[in-house]
């Protein structure tokens, strides 16, 4: 049994593709094969044009932090050893924005703007979080 | 276009009443017990019986039907809104269009909430904030709306150069306006020091960048402007309105802070009500987090976008300024009632309630509201 004790992500039948490619080292997003529109919210109908031509797609795992915020209140006690910690929102190259970490930079050395690249966190054995690092 | 023929018929709408529970802890009351009785003051304060009231718009209060039952009431309208705080400025808007159709002749808006007795927290395992996103943004920590417009301040400052004392400004703005609000749950004025010594909360918000969470109802009677002639206090006329929605992709926020809907919803609510931004003397914006304000002030035109931080520190926003904002304190420190508490706020200046916070001659009002839907009311002491 892992003793991880922050969330975990819930993982259901539209979003397993995603996690399974975390697990595997991949960064998957969902790209229309009508319009090219890429998402990372899992759905099965597109956003942009309403096709239903969804597929999962490597992203070259290349971005920039949009924004980011440093927590100093844990809402969650598993985080509660990690406070002040970041939170970014990362829009990758391929459009998609995503919540995640940066990993390997101080706190304070974030900048928005910054160019990142996907780091694999395997916090258990079945669970692979995918966080950025500095490019 | 309808919504603008509608404004120059003869049904345009009025507040005629208003009333809220005292705000802060009301332990051994539930909600029902807060909302009926501000619905009874309300009522009084227009004069009006309850068997004048034939539409009820709920929101926040769990239960129309229970309402209406402790109420003793079968109202012709019924609508209930969903608990995020922009519905405020929905409810309004559709009472208005409401009385403006005949569909009802006199609504009753009822909000009220006993978050702060229900240990009621934004953030966490159990909040749902954020369009069903929540579960992918859990494993890495990231909750509440707070944090939300961190990132959207901090963006701001990348963009603009937008500083924590700029957005100081606006937390201590409203405070000291609550210090001259009997009702207000937070009165003790702070200064930029103070503020900046607040603890961080997600960094770069403060402790004192967060609105409140308190017990608390606030219920509005609004009317047709002819009915509203002859009740027990003078009409407060609600000239205009608008709505945007931005839903797209709003499981994060958005790139240009909800300018685009701002600038629309600005033009709609002038272009019914008749009047220019030079025409207000004061402004209620929604303020759930000292962000949204500058993104406001940006948005409806108020200041250029990216310059509000620099405006606001000219002091335009405090009493005595030129746009007299959150008089009553604001979500920040008279409490977080979700809008309602500042649109009562703009009734009760434009009867000249106020006392020590009176703007002098508060004759037009604007109501802001920046979320993923963008709302304004302007309220006038005279039809248009
Ligand atoms: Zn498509």
């Amino acid at each position: 049994m892992s003793d991880y004790a922050k969330p975990l992500p819930k993982i259901d039948a539209l979003d397993a593709p995603y996690w399974e490619g975390a697990k595997a080292h991949e960064l998957r997003i969902l790209k229309c094969g009508n319009c090219g529109h890429c998402s990372a919210d899992p759905t099965r109908r597109c956003m942009s044009c309403g096709a239903q031509a969804l597929e999962w797609t490597k992203a070259s795992g290349r971005g920039k932090v949009w924004s980011y915020g440093v927590f100093h209140k844990a809402y969650f006690p598993g985080f509660a050893n990690d406070v002040p910690y970041n939170v970014a929102i990362v829009q990758l190259e391929e459009g998609p924005k995503l919540y995640s970490n940066i990993v390997a930079v101080p706190n304070e050395d974030i900048r928005v703007d910054m160019a990142v690249k996907v780091h694999f966190d395997d916090v258990t054995d079945d669970v692979t979080l995918v966080k950025f690092e500095p490019a | 276009m309808v919504l603008g023929n509608i404004s120059t018929n003869n049904r345009k709408a009025a507040v005629v009443g208003v009333a809220n529970s005292k705000f802060g802890k009301a332990p051994g009351n539930d909600v029902y017990d807060l909302t009926l009785s501000a619905f009874h003051d309300a009522l009084a304060d227009c004069g009006l019986d309850k068997s004048a009231i034939d539409g009820i718009i709920i929101h926040r209060a769990p239960d129309y039907q229970r309402f209406c039952e402790l109420a003793g009431m079968n109202p012709k309208l019924i609508a209930t809104y969903p608990s995020q705080g922009r519905m405020s400025g929905v409810a309004i808007p559709l009472a208005a269009t409401a009385i403006a159709t005949g569909m009802a002749e006199t609504i009753a808006l009822v909000y009220g909430n006993v978050g702060r007795t229900a240990g009621q927290i934004y953030g966490g395992e159990n909040d749902n904030y954020g369009s069903g996103g929540a579960g992918r943004w859990f494993p890495y920590g990231m909750t509440s709306p707070g944090a939300m417009h961190a990132m959207m301040f901090r963006r701001h400052m990348h963009q603009y150069g937008t500083t924590a004392e700029q957005l100081g400004e606006v937390a201590i703005t409203f405070r000291k306006h609550a210090s001259l609000n009997p009702g207000a749950v937070m009165r003790q004025p702070y200064d930029m020091d103070e503020y900046l010594g607040s603890r961080f909360i997600c960094d770069p918000l403060r402790l004192l960048d967060y609105c409140l969470i308190n017990d608390g109802a606030v219920v509005m009677i609004i009317t047709s402007a002819e009915r509203a002639k002859d009740l027990a206090k003078p009409p407060v006329h609600i000239r205009g309105y608008g709505e945007a929605t931005a839903f797209k992709e709003s499981t994060m926020p958005p790139d240009d802070y909800w300018f685009a809907q701002m600038e629309t919803v600005g033009q709609q609510t002038h272009a019914m009500a008749g009047t220019t931004r030079e025409d207000m003397n004061a402004l209620m914006i929604y303020d759930n987090f000292t962000p949204t304000v500058l993104f406001s002030l940006e948005g409806f035109g108020y200041c250029p976008h990216g310059e509000s931080g620099p405006w606001v520190q000219e002091g335009h926003l405090a009493l005595g300024g030129r746009y007299p904002a959150n008089t009553c304190g604001g979500h920040l420190s008279e409490s977080y009632m979700q809008g309602w508490a500042l649109n009562v706020e703009a009734v009760r200046q434009i009867r000249g309630e106020c006392d020590q916070r009176q703007v002098p001659g508060a004759g037009l009002i604007q109501f802001l509201s920046a979320a993923p839907i963008v709302t304004s009311i302007i309220y006038g002491a005279e039809p248009q």
